[in-house]
């Protein structure tokens, strides 16, 4: 019977995944100073359980990272070594090579093995950069996973300075005895007597020698009398520990059969299996060594973990992101066809249809919460946003040579999935900005009274019918004055009396940058404007609230689905048009002597002191109206990106949820019509395009009120 | 009657290799996804072949065996070790712990299927 191991590549696979990013997540939040056991017993784990996977499932690659990973983290863990900065780097570097190294088995994207080898130079290091530590000590740990026992290594090396060769031994001479054995044609030849790994060796010799140039071979033969002082462990069926102990020879002698036979078989019995039906057998296992035993479990209270995370058992199902958006797209359907359904049975007399009429206002209901449970389908939780940004922080702070703390707020929050991975970008932006232009230099925070400890902040919140995503550093803030000078010299209209508000959303322009410096991390001049087109075309809204000294707020408004849209519905000629109601102000009938004609260029209305454009939507769309003059229709005020204007339509049909349905994937791209949508009636109806809308009409009515 | 195997492993992947070549082979496998999980599932059944992993949240193999000697159901039961540490010290602990034996990861469905029929039939 052959199995197929393949069938458990894609468990494995997600398996790896899931422990590296748990990994990453516990290297970020681990505390130097004292690093809590549980912690580093968790990392280690991971690392451990990928090692495992990997050989198992033959992904061999995975397992020399993993493995030098676990010889680190297990003498951390053991307090042999001290957690430093410089080991979580290299173990969020390792963490980067492994995922690169799965991707490249996964997705076949390419793997850099220079980097592979360096990474794992650089781990082999750490581990025998022991400080005062005996060498010895640390190589017997080093090689846990290994038979422990002395072995001869031969290493042949290239021919080399006698100076360096001498560097080279008083290395190698750390690890165990070392002879230099013979010269073979002029080439120097050692012979190290040590409990370290080839591998260990080769790391050290890395370093002076090129390691395609040596040569290091271990005699199979066990160093007679080596394995007498690891004795006194082994543990077979005609003995027990106290035995053992008493005679070392005679168990090292067991050991090394042991040993061979173990290495043929891979496994092992402590007794022979009859005892299994042999009532008396198992006790005697019981008490083989009680104070052993006794002295285990108290080293393993010590670490057992009690961590009382609940089960991994997972509870979900992976289902492909079309059947979820196939089963979003037929409840769009029969939403549309239950509202119809609403909309005819309107008009039947309510004596005479009760019970039928019953069964629609039920059926409403039932359409109403089945949307609603199949739009939460696609939520996800924030946190899937969120959980790149610890990592992203802490390597550009360093790079910059600041000091920020993290936080994040509300990452249990649900958001469309199609607008989560759309958010991510724009959201990379903003923190990168914060960091490198927000958050101060830890000296000039100091001189400014503040802690030398920024703090940037990343929170998410429902409020309304939206979500308000949220980037807050308590940096030096936007410089007005900077502002609008830089404004002055792009040509950008500004005055000095604009409200903070106006001069803030000056940094959106293109191209509008006030870092003095371009670094390689932002201040390039793309970057704000991207952003507010990114959230734009959302359907979400960009706000900045700063002060001077205190920081600086971004905050994004964004709608809770793209699917659904609570819209106006307004009438012109014989079409209705949706506006999304989140641009709605007001509506209003103006009066005559409001609304004013200049120049020949278009017309404004004054509403409440305040000149507006005004854009009348039949002249957009070439419709006949019903109206010619504003006064006798109705205008509507919408708003967006800070920006007003007045929209003139017929009459106001009424405000309903709408499923929103993609132009262009069944069209094509419209001007002015962000996407369309099916009435009760069976009528289609396009939503308008209202920023789009806003703005082109706004270059107009600018030049139009400035020239006045 | 089939013979009934309890695999207690974090590893999803592992565990459920370890369950399938089982299950190919004939045998009735209950998963474990930890040491604490397993122990739960072991008061609840007496199964005729443990076999755990050593390095689990909550509770690690060796205190599982531990645990699971405790019982009074669990004096006859063999257990085995899946361990990726093959050295003597983990031997001795694990024999210590009450264990019958050990298998060496990685190791292939085949081994395992051996080593099982070795014990238990």
């Amino acid at each position: 019977m052959t199995i197929d191991m393949r069938q458990f590549f894609q468990v494995f696979f997600d398996e790896t995944e899931e422990l590296l990013a748990e990994m990453e997540k516990l290297l970020l939040s681990i505390n130097l100073a004292a690093p809590d056991e549980e912690e580093l017993n968790a990392i280690f784990r991971a690392a451990h359980s990928i090692k495992g996977g990997a050989g198992t499932f033959g992904i061999t690659d995975l397992t020399d990272i993993t493995h030098e990973l676990e010889t680190l983290l297990d003498l951390i863990r053991k307090g042999e070594m001290g957690l430093t900065a410089k080991h979580v780097d290299a173990f969020l570097e390792a963490k980067d090579i492994l995922k690169m190294q799965l991707d490249g088995h996964r997705l076949h994207t390419p793997v850099n093995q220079e980097t592979v080898t360096a990474c794992r130079c650089r781990l082999q290091a750490l581990a025998h950069f022991a400080g005062a530590q005996p060498s010895q000590r640390i190589a017997n740990q080093s090689t846990s996973s290994s038979p422990a026992g002395t072995r001869r290594l031969t290493i042949a090396l290239p021919s080399m300075p006698p100076s360096e060769l001498e560097s080279l031994s008083l290395e190698l001479a750390t690890l165990g005895m070392l002879t230099r054995s013979s010269q073979l044609d002029g080439k120097p030849v050692l012979t190290l007597d040590t409990t370290s790994t080839i591998d260990d060796v080769a790391a050290i010799c890395m370093f002076l020698v090129d390691p395609k140039e040596m040569l290091i071979t271990e005699d199979n033969q066990h160093i007679p009398g080596a394995a007498e002082t690891d004795a006194g462990f082994g543990f077979f069926e005609p003995m027990n520990v106290d035995q053992l102990a008493g005679s070392p020879l005679l168990a090292a002698h067991e050991l090394a059969t042991e040993k061979a036979r173990e290495q043929a078989q891979g496994y092992g019995f402590f007794a022979p299996f009859t005892t299994f039906v042999a009532p008396e057998a198992p006790a005697v296992i019981h008490h083989d060594a009680p104070e052993v035993a006794a002295d285990m479990r108290s080293a393993a209270n010590r670490r057992e973990p009690e961590r009382a995370t609940a089960s991994s058992e997972s509870t979900s199902i992976r289902v492909s992101i079309e059947k979820v958006d196939q089963l979003i797209n037929l409840v769009g359907e029969l939403v549309i066809t239950q509202a119809m359904l609403e909309q005819r049975t309107d008009k039947l007399d309510p004596m005479l249809h009760e019970r039928l009429l019953n069964s629609v206002t039920q059926l409403t209901r039932n359409t109403r919460d089945l949307q609603e449970a199949v739009m939460s389908i696609r939520m996800m939780p924030m946190d899937y946003v969120f959980s790149r940004f610890p990592r992203m922080v802490r390597d550009l702070a360093g790079k910059l040579g600041k000091k920020v703390e993290f936080v994040t707020i509300g990452a249990a929050t649900e958001l469309d999935k199609g607008l989560i991975e759309r958010i991510i970008d724009p959201l990379t932006h903003l923190v990168r900005n914060s960091i490198d232009h927000g958050i101060e230099l830890p000296a000039q925070r100091a001189a400014a009274g503040k802690n030398e400890t920024g703090r940037l902040s990343l929170s998410a919140s429902h409020q309304g019918g939206n979500i308000v995503i949220e980037v807050t550093d308590d940096g030096g803030g936007l410089s007005r004055e900077r502002i609008l000078g830089k404004a002055v010299e792009s040509g950008l209209p500004v005055s000095d009396a604009m409200p903070d508000a106006e001069v803030w959303q000056l940094i959106f322009a293109p191209g509008f940058t006030t870092a003095e410096e371009v670094t390689d991390i932002s201040g390039r001049g793309v970057g704000m404007d991207v952003v507010k087109r990114n959230i734009g075309s959302l359907g979400g809204s960009v706000d900045i609230r700063s002060a001077a000294g205190f920081g600086t707020t971004i905050s994004i408004s964004l709608p809770l689905t793209l699917a659904i849209l609570d819209g106006m519905s307004v009438r012109v000629g014989e079409e209705i048009y949706i506006l999304p109601l989140g641009y709605v102000i007001e509506s209003l009938q103006p009066e005559v002597i409001d609304v004013k004609g200049i120049s020949g260029q278009g017309r404004v209305i004054k509403v409440r002191g305040e000149y507006l454009p005004l854009i009348a939507l039949h002249e957009i769309f070439g419709i006949t109206p019903q109206h010619q003059n504003p006064s006798d229709g109705i205008v509507v005020i919408l708003e967006s990106d800070g920006r007003k204007a007045a929209l003139f339509v017929d009459d106001l049909v009424g405000q309903q949820q709408v499923v929103v349905k993609n132009l262009e994937s069944n069209y094509r791209k419209v001007a002015g019509i962000s996407g369309a949508t099916i009435l009760g009636d069976g009528g289609v109806s396009l939503i308008v395009d209202v920023s789009t809308l806003i703005r082109s009409s706004q270059r107009l009515a600018d030049e139009t009120l400035f020239s006045s | 009657m089939t013979k009934t195997v309890l695999a207690v492993d974090d590893s999803a992947s592992l565990r459920q290799m370890v369950a399938f070549s089982l299950r190919a082979a004939g045998y009735l496998v209950t998963e474990a996804v930890d040491g604490q999980d397993g122990l739960e599932k072991a008061r609840t059944q007496i199964f005729d072949l443990v076999l755990t992993d050593q390095n689990m949240p909550r509770l690690d193999g060796l205190a599982l065996i531990r645990a699971l000697r405790a019982l009074s159901t669990y004096q006859k039961v063999p257990i085995l070790m899946l361990t990726t540490e093959s050295s003597d010290e983990m031997k001795l602990k694990g024999k210590a712990a009450g264990a019958n034996g050990w298998l060496v990861k990685p190791f292939d469905p085949q081994r395992l299927i051996e080593v099982v029929k070795k014990v238990i039939g």
